[in-house]
């Protein structure tokens, strides 16, 4: 009976603590390989840039995951034909410059079914360059009402000290004269100084709408 | 002690979602499933709306009826309709099994530009027991009434000619009014066998 006792109220106990969860058990995906934790959301209202910040606002950029993954949902340029775009720093700098080397390719194919092609785009890679990394090709994405640039961006281990970090992104973007883009972007920061912040922006202009949400992806 | 021990067990034993869990986490949170059997269309007519920012399609062993079809997807913008327009890219990387063909190149034969057609995922899939396709399709922000609908797909395929082709498809759903369904079919004959997944992405909206 004592037993039976301690078993009853184990089980009240845990039926609560189950049914009060606000956060997942790696068991139930919250915690397990793959899984994708959201840490943050940012929406763009006339926005210049749209900044996650290891350690403020509740962003997380840090060793806590070993990939981190931006998501950007119709982010619509306020100037027409200008290109998406990002850069990180490390510690408390805000300079956005770091070193660069990496890919850009795209598929094109207009609305007028012109142009179905597969190019690299030299003026959308970098080569040891500090400035900012387009999302999209240099082809530029326009902004009628509908027009935006949805996608997803990774970027491994940003806190290693030892190797570069690399990332990896696929867009699919509205171009000024309605033709869709779906651009390939990959390459690595050539730093192996740990990277605390990410910086999105538009070439020129604001970001006027949209949403980019950062999640961790636990794989242990 | 022995409590403490008890319920640590018993939280790191769950296999299902609690509510709450599932209202606050960014997992992908599995919508819906459907299985083909000798299946003419995998329809997805409900779920899609405003509650997630983005959906995620996994694929998995389609496996047609017919020997070299393919597999294609459509979007339902409002009406019972699958055949909201589309303008899309289709890329592929190609090897076959005997080591001497490759390539990596646009195909203007398989993409759409303002098509009201089923939007192709693949190459020609085998239906040798062994042969099917895999991949995955995001759809980004389908409720959104002001802005087109982006996709992007990436799919592998055991070809009924045994070469394997990884196919790159994207492109939008020139449509302001919202997609609220989701349909594949083969370019011919039925879906013998697989597994289409729907989930969630991220926190609800």
């Amino acid at each position: 009976m004592p037993i039976i006792k301690g078993l009853d109220k184990l089980i009240k106990y845990n039926d609560r603590s189950i049914k009060d969860l606000t956060t997942t058990p790696a068991a139930a995906g919250g915690g397990g390989t793959g899984a994708l934790v959201h840490i943050k959301t940012l929406t763009a209202s006339s926005s210049a840039t749209l900044d996650f910040l290891n350690g403020s606002s509740d962003v997380v950029f840090d060793d806590t995951y070993p990939i981190y993954k931006f998501e950007f949902i119709n982010c619509h340029p306020a100037t027409d034909g200008v290109n998406f775009s990002f850069q990180a720093d490390t510690g408390t700098n805000t300079s956005y410059n770091q070193t660069i080397t990496s890919t850009n390719f795209s598929a094109y194919h207009g609305e007028n079914g012109n142009s179905g092609t597969l190019s690299y785009s030299t003026g959308g890679d970098k080569a040891q360059a500090t400035t900012f990394q387009n999302l999209n090709s240099t082809s530029e994405i326009g902004n009628n009402n509908d027009q935006s640039i949805s996608g997803e961006l990774t970027i491994y281990n940003p806190s290693n000290t030892t190797f570069v970090k690399h990332f990896m992104s696929n867009t699919n973007w509205n171009e000024l004269y309605d033709f869709t883009g779906n651009t390939y972007v990959a390459g690595y920061f050539n730093t192996t100084t740990a990277l605390t912040r990410v910086q999105f922006k538009m070439s020129s202009g604001n970001i006027d709408a949209g949403k980019i949400k950062l999640f961790g992806i636990l794989d242990s | 002690m022995a409590i403490r021990t008890a319920v640590n067990r018993a939280l790191t034993e769950i296999t299902a979602l609690p509510t709450a869990a599932a209202l606050v986490n960014g997992n992908l949170t599995l919508l819906a499933t459907e299985t083909a059997s000798s299946s003419a269309n995998l329809t997805f007519d409900s779920n899609i709306n405003s509650t997630y920012d983005s959906y995620l399609f996994k694929y998995i062993s389609i496996h047609p009826a017919t020997n070299g079809e393919q597999l294609k997807i459509a979007f339902r913008d409002g009406s019972t309709a699958y055949d909201a327009t589309k303008t899309t890219t289709f890329f592929r990387a190609v090897h076959n099994e005997a080591g001497n063909d490759t390539e990596v190149a646009y195909r203007t034969a398989q993409d759409l530009a303002q098509g009201t057609g089923a939007a192709h995922l693949t190459q020609g899939i085998g239906t040798d027991n062994d042969q099917s396709a895999s991949g995955e399709l995001m759809l980004l922000a389908p409720s959104s009434t002001t802005f087109v609908k982006h996709f992007i797909a990436r799919t592998n395929t055991y070809s009924a000619d045994d070469y394997n082709y990884t196919t790159f498809v994207a492109g939008y759903c020139n449509v302001t009014a919202a997609i609220d369904g989701v349909q594949f079919i083969m370019s011919s004959g039925n879906i013998d066998a697989g597994v289409i997944k729907m989930y969630g992405v991220g926190p609800k909206q």
